[in-house]
């Protein structure tokens, strides 16, 4: 089967971290994004990734894991981006090939993705499309999903409810038949606004709930929640996979190359990158630490991300989802709440409120 | 020839901006680049020739602590050193006047006046020797310092003779346009004549009093202020001389001025008192700048301390915790990897591990050699104005949080995080 991943959009929402590679390659729990995708993704012997930017990063990434994992994976190059649905047109000819139905992707949402059984639920309902839907807490915040209870078809798409009608929304990830390409034109175009409705109207759709934890991590609040599901599922599942020890603290990934110092207390929900080094007398929880970053002894970090190659001086603290671009350099005994900040920047005051340091 | 000096202490009432510190401890005794705040001007007046005794002044109740400071003071500088208790507020001037049969006692030919609330490198001799030169031997002299224009208002503006050294034309306590940027340090050296100039004030006092009591409420004629009342009037009369200092100085109002102060004493100890700063030897903690530890203090080899820090009696700093431009009093307890910067750190105040106590330092702008420091009122505009951090006795602060810009009473148990706020 085919697959072909949404990896085109700016990644505007998790600046700074996208202004140094593009979201699919930023490490979440320490493989890349698109890497959880192209992994779980059974079966699937071609992928093609849709991009608009930064496509030669993304190209030379994708040449070493078609090795690795032996699958094709083509690019599909837009001059201008398409959106959601535009790129499904450009790809035509590799999609249509075959006549199989073929799955679709939004490359920033994260779950135990449930390939198989989306085929499966597929090819029984006999319908153009399937889409996964998942429940949330408040769909006020979401566009939701109404559906049959029994059969799954989607009646109807409603943006920010009003009135409880659901609590299932779009969880990013599709199959469908090559048939839906005959309602895509070639042109800038959305598929949830402009070409589920009419499908969902033809009776042509249906929906498949999830099990499991989701979570759309496009932005960095969203982003350190979903490692928290991650590393819990992973807890679930490979126990072996998270680190243990003295000073570990609940679910705590921890590359094998990073060294930590003594008397640190870290975790729960801390994923520490390759070639990290967290100093003496580290406090952390909540944090994602990307590769080769320097956490200096004695500092305190709480619901940050901290970007690759970043030095963090001692007896900082950091908290309230402060995001380091690449590069950052904070100096010591600095106090960071909530800021975010560019890269290859070197911090020397410190930021008592949220900002963002240019 | 035999000399006297008298340090106004003040009472209860006053250093309101000293809160919630003075509740402990009176202002006077609180603890500066180690020692209490009028110890310094103790020594300062035992150095000097011919010093006989050295009187302390104010309307607090006596009491235990005030007490123990002046025997061990005694014994330190070898001098006697009493209190005189004023029955009521009676000013600046007031005290002096009541008390000159005792600050004129054993023939006194001339006497200090200092301020308790100022920090100083107290020139004494030298106002001294000024005397000598330019005045007549029955002149009084004022030691005066520059500040900037703007600050000056919130200070004794002098004016003074250029021509003739230095002879004061006029006076004006904390005028509301400039006048001068010659300000009063509250440093004073007189010869017995003042008492004139105040008896002539207390008379004229004495007969406002017999023509408004009726109307008026009763108001002492014993209440007299040095400045308004004494200064004012004595300039133009040439009896009254500025003597002025580069060295250091400032006023100590609030609790942030100590920490300035500390820096300013602490800086002098490495000519004065090098035994009183903390060195980096093996086995102690890393000591970046002036640093003072009390002996009993107990600190961890791998804490980092300085610059201008102060550390109290059986004060305990655990491992990887970081001081810096801070005071921490007697008893208190800095847990593992706590960040401690521009605070002062109350008796037996405990700090769990990784939290950080933070202040706003309040220093005079670096680039003006005349700023001073703003002790200005906590709120500006309805907002707390950002100052040093102050844990009252006995607080408690939880590990991991962040307390920040703010004021915390005795004896709270804090659960959280705080920012900006008044912890009552
Ligand atoms: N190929 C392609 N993919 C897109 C385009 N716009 C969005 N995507 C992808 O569609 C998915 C959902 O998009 P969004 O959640 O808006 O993410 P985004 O646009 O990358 O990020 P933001 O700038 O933060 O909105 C993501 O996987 C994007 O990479 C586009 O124009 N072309
Ligand atoms: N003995 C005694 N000392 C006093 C009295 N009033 C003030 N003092 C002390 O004299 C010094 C100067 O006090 P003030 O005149 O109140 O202070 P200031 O420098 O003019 O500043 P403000 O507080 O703004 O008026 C301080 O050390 C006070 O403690 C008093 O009535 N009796
Ligand atoms: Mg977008
Ligand atoms: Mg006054």
């Amino acid at each position: 089967m085919r697959a072909l991943i949404l990896v085109g959009g700016f990644g505007t929402r998790l600046r700074p971290l996208t202004l140094s590679r593009p979201k699919p390659l930023v490490e979440f729990c320490n493989k890349a994004l698109l890497l959880h995708q192209l992994e779980a993704a059974a079966g699937v012997s071609h992928v093609v990734l849709a991009v608009s930017y930064m496509s030669e990063a993304l190209g030379a990434a994708m040449r070493e894991q078609e090795q690795r994992l032996g699958i094709r994976i083509s690019l599909s190059h837009e001059k201008e981006p398409l959106g959601t649905a535009g790129p499904l047109a450009l790809a035509r000819d590799l999609l249509a090939e075959g006549g199989e139905p073929f799955f679709v992707l939004n490359s920033d949402v994260i779950c135990e993705f449930p390939f198989a059984a989306l085929a499966r639920f597929h090819r029984q309902h006999g319908g153009e499309g399937s889409l996964v839907v998942t429940r949330v807490e408040e769909p006020a915040k979401y566009g939701v999903v109404v559906s049959e209870a029994d059969t799954g078809r989607i009646c109807r798409f409603v943006e920010k409810p009003r009135v409880f009608v659901s609590n299932k929304i779009n969880a990013g990830l599709y199959i469908f038949n090559p048939g839906i390409l005959q309602r895509i034109q070639l042109r800038p175009t959305s598929i949830e606004k402009e070409i589920f409705p009419a499908m969902a109207q033809e009776g042509q759709l249906y929906a498949m709930e999830l099990q499991g934890f989701w979570m759309d991590i496009g932005q960095p609040k969203d982003f350190l929640t979903g490692m928290c599901m991650y590393l819990q599922a992973l807890r679930a599942q490979h126990p072996e996979k998270l680190h243990s020890g003295p000073g570990v603290v609940g679910n705590v990934l921890v590359d094998p190359s990073a060294k930590i110092g003594a008397n640190c207390v870290i975790g729960p929900n801390v994923t520490i990158g390759a070639g990290v080094v967290v100093e003496d007398g580290v406090r952390i929880k909540r944090c994602t630490v990307l590769k080769g970053a320097r956490i200096r002894s004695h500092s305190w970090l709480e619901s940050c991300i901290v970007g690759w190659s970043c030095s963090v001086g001692q007896w900082v603290r950091m908290e309230n989802v402060t995001v380091l671009g690449e590069d950052v350099i904070v100096n010591d005994e600095l106090y960071l709440n909530g800021a975010n900040v560019l890269p290859h920047k070197s911090i020397a005051e410190s930021v008592p409120e949220p900002r963002i340091i240019m | 020839m035999p000399l006297k000096a008298v340090i106004l202490i003040g009472g209860p009432q006053k250093g309101t901006r000293f809160r919630p510190l003075s509740f402990e401890v009176p202002k006077p005794l609180f603890p500066v680049a180690g020692v209490p705040m009028v110890q310094h001007h103790i020594e300062a007046c035992a150095k000097v020739p011919g010093m006989k005794e050295i009187l302390l002044m104010g309307f607090y109740q006596p009491h235990e602590a005030l007490s123990r400071f002046l025997v061990s003071a005694q014994q330190e500088f070898k001098i006697p050193i009493r209190y005189l208790q004023e029955y009521a507020a009676l000013g600046t001037g007031g005290g002096i006047y009541h008390f000159r049969d005792q600050i004129l006692s054993g023939g006194a030919e001339a006497f200090f006046v200092l301020n308790a609330d100022v920090c100083s490198e107290f020139p004494l001799q030298e106002m001294l020797e000024f005397r000598q030169q330019h005045g007549d031997a029955h002149s009084f002299v004022i030691l005066g310092t520059t500040a900037n224009r703007t600050q000056a208002l919130n200070y004794g503006c002098i004016v003074a003779n250029a021509d003739t050294q230095e002879v004061l034309r006029h006076y004006v306590e904390k005028p509301s346009t400039f006048v001068s940027e010659i300000i009063n340090c509250g440093i004073y050296l007189f010869t017995p004549a003042i008492f004139q100039h105040i008896g002539e004030v207390f008379q004229r006092n004495q007969q406002e009093l017999v023509l408004e009591e009726s109307s008026n409420g009763w108001q002492r004629a014993e209440v007299i202020r040095l400045e308004q009342d004494v200064f004012t009037a004595l300039a133009g009369s040439g009896k009254l001389y500025v003597y002025k200092t580069d060295g250091f100085w400032s006023q100590i109002k609030s609790a942030g001025s100590a920490i300035y102060a500390s820096r300013l004493y602490l800086n002098q100890y490495s000519k004065s008192h090098p035994e009183r700063l903390a060195q980096n030897k093996p086995g102690g903690p890393i000591i970046r700048g002036n640093v003072y530890i009390h002996p009993t203090a107990s600190i961890d080899s791998t804490a980092v301390l300085g610059p201008n820090v102060s550390i109290g009696e059986g004060v305990t700093v655990g491992a990887g915790v970081r001081v810096r431009e801070s005071i921490v009093l007697h008893g208190a307890s800095l847990h593992d990897h706590t960040c401690v910067l521009n605070t002062i750190v109350g008796w037996d105040s405990t700090i769990g591990r990784w939290a950080r106590v933070e202040g706003t330092p309040s220093d005079p702008n670096p680039n003006d050699p005349y700023a001073k420091i703003d002790s200005e009122t906590l709120f500006r505009d309805g907002r707390l104005t950002p100052s040093i951090t102050i844990l009252g006795c006995s607080v408690t602060i939880p590990a991991e949080v962040v307390i920040l810009n703010s004021i915390v009473l005795p004896h709270k148990e804090l659960s959280r995080s705080y920012k900006n706020q008044i912890i009552l």
